[in-house]
């Protein structure tokens, strides 16, 4: 139906690194930044968006003949918030710490621009197929991102990975803490802030070096 | 004295202390976005600060009336439909919904009426009213309050409409300083050798990660103020240690 536009695949694809939500178009910041204190948190929030992406972007993709021009993102945002909405039922439901948790990140991924990019660039365009793809492509970019702040912020903030699920200690307990101990800082709003701008340099450098040779 | 005391508390928590960039992480996107130049950003900051407290206004209202448990409309409305009917009519699930299409509706009205009546307004922010439809901070205030309207259900903090209002205007203001700061350190970073990778967002970003830091210097103030401003009234007779027994 739709021959124009990248494939399914291509879309998959661009979505993990070539056009990362966060890294690459920097979308979506507030839950970036907020969530990425654990990487229990990060994931939660991963899932979350996959859920609200695939099943905004397959129905705008569904109803895109129907669409209006100057409707368009209203019918965008009332989707969203519709499926948010289960989301955080769900999530409340099942998860109730994980919910209590993020508290009310969950219901700002309405207003988070990767969505409503996708919807706009991607799926009032394209079939149901590619939009589908695309949608489960930029999510596994957006957790990518998410994983590598929150490893970073979770290992130098509180000494494990997956501490609260799994009970990884990376940085063993035993350590006396006059040789290390965990840096506050990390869990605080400022060690997002710089892990995030210094992972945004850390991408800049590495596409220009790759782009070099 | 008790009152004016309690809003002012409630005020500088969350402009400064609870700051809405650098505390909870909402407005990120036009921080980075629009913070490029001072007279843009105070645009983008004040118009933030003026929708976000229309839009709190309604959704307090609405909140009270139609969506929290209990709430009058929706239960008397309910009894019409169904005078038997009992428990409690909770309209609860529908939030999201409902805030998202009031603001959208908010921004919509206020770009109207602003380009109607004050013109020169609306050559200083009218272009950015279309943006903060999608702006957390407005939607994230409108959750804040949710939890604190008062219903049927038990609410630990009740807030009446007049702390809900001085609420978001106040968070909308921490916005505003935020942005108006970043806004002032760009116009001069422009001048600075920054490296090329950390150019744009990621020079951006650490600046907000050290600004934050400083931010997190007001916390402890609002408890420290408390004090002064709401002396306890019988100071409790203090208990004395009982001497150490001689050894």
């Amino acid at each position: 139906m739709s021959n124009d536009g990248p494939t399914p695949l291509e879309r998959f694809v661009q979505g993990i690194i070539p056009e990362n939500p966060v890294l690459r178009q920097v979308l979506g910041i507030c839950p970036t930044l907020a969530v990425t204190n654990t990487m229990e948190g990060a994931m939660t929030m991963t899932g979350a968006v996959l859920f609200v992406l695939v099943c905004a972007n397959v129905l705008i993709s569904l109803i895109r003949g129907m669409l209006k021009p100057h409707l368009r993102i209203l019918v965008f945002t009332l989707t969203i918030a519709a499926f948010v909405t289960v989301a955080d039922r769900l999530l409340a439901a099942f998860m109730y710490d994980m919910s209590k948790q993020l508290g009310p990140y969950i219901p700002l991924i309405i207003v988070n621009c990767i969505i409503i990019a996708r919807c706009e660039i991607c799926a009032a365009k394209q079939g149901v197929w590619t939009a589908f793809s695309d949608a489960v492509g930029q999510s596994l970019g957006f957790g990518l991102a998410l994983g590598c702040i929150a490893t970073v912020r979770e290992v130098l903030g509180f000494g494990t990975w997956f501490g609260k699920w799994l009970g990884w200690h990376v940085i063993p307990a035993s350590i006396p803490t006059d040789v290390w101990s965990p840096w506050v800082i990390m869990v605080l709003p400022p060690g997002a802030f710089l892990t995030l701008g210094l992972l945004l340099g850390a991408t800049n450098w590495m596409t220009a070096r790759t782009k070099k040779a | 004295m008790d009152y004016l005391a309690t809003i002012l508390l409630l005020a500088i928590s969350t402009a400064l202390i609870n700051n809405m960039v650098f505390h909870f992480f909402v407005g990120n996107c036009p921080f980075i976005g629009v913070s490029r130049k001072l007279d843009t950003a105070f645009g983008m900051g004040a118009a933030v600060t003026f929708v976000t407290t229309i839009a709190a206004l309604l959704s307090w209202l609405i909140t009270w009336a139609v969506l929290a448990p209990g709430a009058p409309l929706t239960t008397w409305v309910w009894h019409l439909i169904r005078p038997d009917a009992k428990g409690v009519v909770d309209l609860s699930i529908l939030n999201y919904v409902v805030y998202i299409f009031v603001i959208a509706w908010a921004v919509q009205l206020v770009e109207m009426y602003v380009r109607k009546f004050f013109p020169a307004l609306y050559k200083a922010f009218g272009v950015f009213l279309p943006l903060i439809t999608t702006n957390c901070v407005i939607l994230f205030v409108c959750l804040e309050i949710m939890k604190h309207v008062p219903s049927a259900g038990d609410v630990p903090d009740p807030w009446g409409l007049d702390k809900a209002l001085i609420y978001a205007f106040c968070a909308g203001l921490g916005f505003l300083i935020a942005i108006v700061i970043m806004a002032g350190m760009r116009e001069e970073i422009e001048h600075c050798d920054v490296p090329k990778p950390l150019q744009g967002p990621g020079i951006t970003l650490i600046m907000a990660g050290i600004l934050s830091l400083a931010f997190l210097g007001f916390t402890g103030m609002d408890s420290n103020l408390a004090k002064i401003l709401k002396p306890a009234p019988t100071p409790a007779p203090e208990i004395k240690a009982a001497p150490p027994p001689a050894s």
